[in-house]
């Protein structure tokens, strides 16, 4: 599965990107959330508040009860600021 | 129509070619925003906006077609920049055309209402503190649900 991070998000997980085998526990966007918690103290910090977090799959946005599969493009990122 | 890029663009060439040709169109509506040279308190000297390459275009793209559904419209443009850019810079383009100017100016205020919760994009502004992220506004979610139902159109 494929992991995007964007904004302080990445800043703070390292990274833009990663590939990441999907847990055989991990079934919905809560589950994912807090295996990646324990990836690292860097991951544990950038997720540490879920209210300033977004999830997208596969490009569009998605609650912490919407499950997740193996090829999924998941998408990791603070609330928007455009316009 | 749906345009995410770099470059900066001519307002007035594409408003004439969003209306070009289609004798129906009575008015335009057109919002513009620009980088501001303040952010809070502090003096901001550039802005840096990122995207979500793909997923950007997708929302932008259901955002327009959600307009042409509340309204009778003949054409929407959304044109909206990424990169680096200075105070004054244009950042996004909004532009409606109708037979009536109510629903091209409802339209309008709509789509730069639902653009700015929904399009991936973030801002990251320098200021004489050092960068930093800014922060979504409450207010632009309360703009946001100002348009939720849909309208009977």
């Amino acid at each position: 599965m494929k992991l995007l991070y964007f904004a302080w998000l990445r800043g703070r997980v390292g990274c833009a990107e990663e590939e990441v085998a999907l847990p055989p526990q991990v079934h919905d966007v809560a589950g994912l959330l807090d295996w990646l918690r324990g990836r690292s103290d860097r991951h544990a910090e950038a997720l540490r508040n879920l209210g300033l977090v977004r999830v997208a799959i596969n490009q569009d946005y998605v609650g912490l009860g919407h499950p997740v599969r193996e090829g999924d493009e998941v998408a990791i990122f603070p609330p928007v600021t455009g316009g | 129509m749906i345009r995410v890029q770099r470059e900066d663009f001519d307002v007035g060439a594409e408003l004439e070619r969003l209306v070009a040709g289609n004798p129906r169109i009575g008015g335009v509506a057109s919002f513009i925003g620009l980088v501001r040279d303040m952010g809070g308190s502090d003096r901001v000297s550039a802005l840096t906006l990122e995207h979500y390459p793909g997923m950007t275009e997708r929302k932008l793209a259901e955002i327009e077609a959600e307009a042409h559904c509340r309204w009778p419209l003949d054409a929407v443009l959304v044109i909206h920049r990424y990169g680096r850019l200075k105070p004054g810079d244009r950042i996004v383009l909004v532009a409606t055309a109708s037979p009536h100017r109510e629903a091209a100016l409802a339209a309008c205020h709509f789509l730069i209402d639902w653009l700015k919760t929904e399009a991936p994009f973030w801002k990251s502004e320098e200021t004489p503190a050092g960068d930093r992220w800014v922060e979504s506004r409450a207010e632009d979610d309360a703009a946001r649900e100002r348009w939720t139902p849909a309208l009977e159109v």
